[in-house]
């Protein structure tokens, strides 16, 4: 029995990681599309905002932005993309947590797998449900009367930005998720700091109309700067000096905040993975 | 080389010793199965011997590689169905295999090849492309069994592998488990029924609050009852006429079941006489008189106290023998 100690340690090596990060992400995937109440999560829930905030509240908001005053959909078509992707990453903390309950974390823990893959796959399959979303999202915008102003080219860089702080969210949430455990938990657990970072920000409305202990916190957290940057890359030239900040000043604090997330969060979901299932 | 040896196992949750020590060895080939209710430890030694919780202290093999060292390398010659069945309930039952055919570092096609292959063994091949939401229990259970062949395991461990299923299907997975062990796959299985031991197992190891009490073959088992058994059925209103009976031959209490009361006969025939003669003393007419071979049950019921099975003990049983729970 002595044999046992000398034999070297088998880890998994970088091919099969990547190989069974494909596998899981794909079958987070086939879920994202077969589970009836994660499609109409991912359709239907979004749209109806879209209308909702467009025809009920549009006429009502005045957004300062002289892109026309009947034209609330310019200024709401970037913030809601950004809603849609913070909220969209719930939908990782939700999948874990019932995985968990139903034993298919354990099943992989007992494969002789990359334990990494379960997370990555995780977060990569939900930022490709938040690709889809976001396109639907600026279909029905663009029949809604929506228009890019900056070129094609910019208004992808804006999407990808969005898409980008929506990954990092994913991990904000997988930490959330894996700490309380239970899918009814981290539902409402979730949700608590995204609705009022979602809500006390640029997204539905200009910072500017709120009061002034509320619009210095809303002006600089990461929503209102994601909201922006995606603005000044799709709203017309004019607009964009009532965005407080300059384009390059806008892009840079994205990348910094979503940097900064993942680097702080990504760790703290392995952490509490470890933790969850051992 | 042992197929699975557990040297010393404890793993406290909080206050509860889920696992107090427990030392366990067998050789390959065998079906090794670990009796005992609910609570007293059975998933946990399972949980530590399939990498998913480290001990507190204590070591483990499987198939020679160290558990605790080398977890990846165990992970890759084992196969683990838990006590629910763990499948995609979205994927179809082929998609719930291959994926994990493809995480146990196969080809694509292979994957696709063994997913036949196991589909066809648990008798899945028709159900395949259906998602396992459609399912019944008992092919989930299935199904469960099939994703845990994928690997080829050295070593197969199954968890309460039909806790909940109905008897129908139970008695479907104990031919399918019978048939997969055929081709000399190493098993380790927990129960609660001691009759899934009985019929399963080669060797038995019984646990209890985190301890094995007992271990052997299932005859084994029963001798250490010390004989046969007799028992005897009565009408419920003789029924404590006929306990105080039975007690006064054996000079202990007798365990009660119902209408079924039974003491040990280890000296089989006369007991047996001593018994008709005390019940016509006290004028109770059985409706059925056995001398019979002891079960598992009784051997639980000696050993602990209380059964195995997942019920309230008899206060009859409990007071017999004695103060172990």
């Amino acid at each position: 029995m002595t044999t046992t100690t000398s034999r070297r340690k088998r880890r998994v090596g970088l091919r099969a990681t990547i190989t069974h990060t494909r596998v899981i992400t794909k079958r987070n995937m086939l879920r994202n599309i077969r589970l009836p109440q994660l499609v109409f999560f991912a359709t239907v829930q979004p749209v109806m905002f879209l209308l909702l905030f467009n025809y009920v509240f549009g006429g009502a908001i005045t957004t300062g932005t002289p892109v026309g005053a009947d034209d609330y959909i310019q200024f709401l078509i970037p913030g809601i993309l950004v809603q849609t992707a913070v909220f969209g990453s719930a939908q990782t903390s939700l999948g874990l947590t019932e995985d968990l309950a139903a034993g298919i974390i354990d099943r992989f823990r007992s494969l002789p797998m990359a334990r990494s893959a379960v997370l990555a796959g995780r977060t990569f399959a939900d930022l490709v449900r938040n690709v889809f979303v976001n396109t639907l999202m600026l279909s029905v915008g663009f029949l809604m009367g929506w228009r890019f102003e900056q070129g094609f080219a910019s208004m992808v860089l804006g999407v990808a930005l969005v898409l980008s702080f929506g990954y990092s969210m994913s991990w904000v949430m997988a930490t959330i998720g894996l700490a309380v455990k239970s899918p009814e938990a981290a539902q409402t657990a979730g949700f608590l700091p995204i609705f009022p970072l979602v809500f006390a920000s640029s997204v539905f409305v200009p910072v500017e109309s709120m009061p002034d202990w509320l619009q210095s916190f809303a002006e600089k957290q990461p929503i209102t700067i994601l909201t922006n940057t995606a603005r000044s890359l799709m709203l017309p030239e004019e607009s964009l000096p009532l965005l407080g900040l300059d384009r390059g000043t806008l892009i840079l604090q994205s990348l910094a905040w979503t940097a900064v997330i993942i680097i702080v969060f990504a760790p703290l979901a392995v952490r509490q993975y470890r933790r969850a299932v051992g | 080389m042992y197929a699975v040896e557990a040297v010393d196992i404890v793993k406290t949750f909080g206050e509860i010793r889920a696992l107090d020590g427990v030392t366990v060895r067998f050789e390959p080939g065998i079906v090794y199965g670990f009796l005992g209710p609910n609570g007293a430890g059975k998933t946990t030694l399972i949980r530590v011997l399939t990498t998913l919780l480290k001990p507190d202290s204590g070591t483990a093999t499987v198939d020679g590689i160290n558990v605790l060292e080398d977890a990846v390398a165990v992970r890759q010659h084992i196969g683990l169905a838990g006590q629910y069945a763990a499948v995609d309930e979205y994927l179809t039952g082929r998609e719930n295999i291959e994926m994990v055919g493809r995480l146990y570092n196969l080809s694509s096609s292979d994957a696709k090849a063994r997913a036949d292959e196991v589909l066809e063994r648990i008798h899945l091949t028709e159900a395949a492309h259906r998602q396992v939401r459609t399912y019944s229990g008992g092919m989930r259970r299935r199904l469960d069994l099939a994703a845990s062949m994928v690997g080829k395991p050295r070593v197969l461990f199954l968890d309460e592998p039909t806790t909940g299923v109905d008897p129908a299907s139970r008695l479907d997975l104990w031919d399918l488990i019978e048939e997969l062990v055929e081709g000399g796959t190493t098993l380790l299985l927990t129960t609660q029924y001691l009759e899934e031991a009985d019929r399963l197992a080669d060797r038995i190891g019984v646990i209890d609050h985190g301890k094995l009490i007992a271990e052997g073959t299932p005859d084994e088992l029963k001798d250490q009852m010390g004989g046969d058994v007799v028992e005897i059925h009565v009408h419920p209103e003789d029924r404590a006429a006929a306990a105080a009976a039975m007690a006064r031959v054996d000079g202990d209490e007798p365990v009660v079941e119902g209408n079924s009361i039974s003491i040990p006969a280890p000296d089989a025939a006369q007991t047996l006489t001593a018994v008709v003669r005390e019940l016509d003393a006290s004028s109770v007419a059985p409706k059925d008189i056995a001398l019979r071979k002891p079960t598992l049950n009784d051997v639980f019921l000696t050993l602990t106290g209380h059964k195995a099975e997942d019920e309230v003990a008899p206060v009859a049983a409990r007071a017999r023998r004695g103060g172990r729970s």
